[in-house]
């Protein structure tokens, strides 16, 4: 069953496209890794599934079962929250807030879900520090942890290894794949092809126009592939 | 010295004074923890030029204040919010345009269409906040409580949607909260803030009531909830503190409370230095 299927899809901003003819589907359970150099259209495209203004033409469709307000998601860290005064506790609760509504306060299943997905996260320990004094690797983790509870089905990550050390990225990694392996569809953005060719399940790699959709199989035996990662030097 | 403080307190226009100064630095705080954080810290000097204008519109055509000011400084308030996202001029250029500009329009009013003899002394007042405080009516401190009431009903009502606002607009937006809303409530807030505060230490002074216990209770408080109710309480311990020495020795109510901010933002910062090392 597909969560998400993108036809024809035009992406831009004040009628200028930036990417075009997207088609793509994203089902149940899969780990997909969008592709592509920087200004490719990437981020635009991450921003058009979170529900930001930017589809030009074709269509999003989202499966009945998936709101757009339950996607969670991993922002790249901004500069205001690197000196942000807040507990992780707070931070993580805050990924709550969908499903509040009008509601000024968390409820009590709420917290228990959050608390859930602290323990899993190994946060539990953590839960009352203050976000700043954290490494890079744990303030990630407090903000994956964040958008768990924002979702029972699907993650958008941006760029989430940015900046951390090879084996705070590798236990990062690990922990998605188990994210994914209980059932959470995951969309990754990034540069890194070699943790892409070791977890994803299908790949998209986009120029401006899709130069790829499909499964990691094809994806490595095909030629868009080996020029990427040669840096373009098979042009 | 007792003696004399219970003799001014017995006053009615004292007692007035007290509680609204407390209200509006207890608003102003909550509201400097968010504004702050967000990088709006100049805002607030912003809006307080733009209601001085206004203020000055009003006593040219001898309106109320208050009918003036508050509704212009908070369509001021909503277009700079609103700008610093995503206009050609970026917030902190759009802020010092527009206070500027509403500071030399309002002086030029004042000036050009003098209403009383001493425009100068006038304009002083607007500035400083002199003595606007202790020359509160009952109705001035009714319009007051029921404002920083509203105020800090808000605050709580929405505490939690104010704190995913302020922390990350990004995932707050994905994940279905309406941040445009909440940053104009935020600037709505900000403008009654102001516009009430201006009453207190003047025009010029607003920013150190909002700014200075946010910053305050962030050298030593870690948590989003504890920065807050600190800078609540160090907010109206300061203004407490200010007006007594202000109405005892008859300083200038403004900048005494700003200098108590001044003395007490010192003192955390060496705590908050000794605590990390």
């Amino acid at each position: 069953m597909a969560l998400i299927e993108c036809k024809n899809l035009t992406l831009g901003y004040e009628g200028k496209p930036i990417v075009s003819g997207l088609d793509f589907k994203v089902s149940e359970g899969d780990y997909l890794y969008i592709i592509g150099e920087n200004g490719s259209g990437k981020s635009t495209l991450m921003k058009a599934l979170l529900g930001h203004k930017c589809v030009l033409g074709g269509e999003i469709i989202f499966d009945k079962s998936l709101s757009r307000k339950e996607i969670g998601y991993l922002p790249q860290q901004t500069v205001i929250q690197r000196d942000f005064p807040a507990s992780v506790k707070e931070i993580v609760y805050s990924g709550c807030l969908n499903g509040c509504g009008l509601k000024p306060f968390y409820s009590a299943a709420q917290k228990k879900h959050a608390k859930e997905v602290m323990a899993k996260l190994g946060l539990t320990e953590l839960e009352n520090r203050c976000y700043r004094e954290l490494s890079g690797g744990q303030q990630q983790r407090v903000l994956l942890a964040r958008a768990l509870c924002a979702t029972k089905k699907l993650l958008i990550l941006d760029e989430p290894v940015a900046g951390l050390d090879p084996v705070v990225t590798r236990n990062f990694y690990q922990l998605i794949e188990e994210i994914n392996k209980d059932g959470i569809t995951v969309i990754m953005v990034s540069h890194d092809m070699n943790a892409a060719t070791e977890y994803a399940s299908h790949f998209l790699h986009i120029c401006h126009t899709p130069s790829f959709y499909g499964t990691k199989h094809d994806y490595l035996c095909c030629d868009v592939c080996r020029v990427f990662n040669a840096g373009g030097d098979e042009k | 010295m007792i003696q004399t403080l219970t003799y001014y307190l017995s006053f009615s226009f004292i007692q007035y004074a007290l509680i609204a100064g407390l209200l509006i630095s207890l608003c102003a705080s909550l509201l400097g923890v968010t504004l702050v954080l967000k990088r709006y810290s100049m805002i607030g000097d912003g809006l307080s030029h733009v209601a001085f204008g206004a203020m000055s519109v009003a006593a040219v055509c001898s309106l109320a204040p208050m009918a003036v000011t508050l509704p212009v400084t908070i369509l001021a308030a909503v277009i700079l919010l609103g700008m610093s996202s995503n206009g050609k001029i970026k917030g902190d250029a759009a802020i010092a345009m527009i206070s500027v500009g509403a500071l030399a329009i309002g002086y030029l009013l004042m000036n050009v269409f003098t209403v009383s003899s001493n425009v100068s002394g006038d304009v002083c007042t607007t500035l400083f906040g002199s003595t606007s405080i202790l020359t509160l009516t009952k109705n001035d401190i009714i319009l007051c409580s029921v404002l920083a009431a509203v105020v800090i009903l808000v605050f709580i009502l929405f505490y939690h949607k104010i704190f995913a606002v302020t922390f990350d607009e990004n995932f707050a937006n994905a994940t279905g909260t309406n941040t445009k809303l909440y940053n104009n409530l935020i600037a709505v807030v900000t403008a009654v803030v102001i516009v009430l505060a201006m009453n207190l230490v003047g025009a010029l002074l607003v920013s150190a009531l909002i700014i200075f216990p946010a910053l305050t209770a962030m050298r030593i408080f870690k948590s989003f909830k504890s920065v807050i109710l600190g800078a609540a309480v160090i907010s109206v311990t300061c203004t407490l503190i200010g007006l007594l020495i202000a109405i005892l020795y008859g300083t200038p109510v403004g900048s005494t409370i700003v200098i108590a901010d001044i003395v007490v933002f010192g003192i955390f910062s060496v705590i908050g230095k000794i605590k990390n090392r």
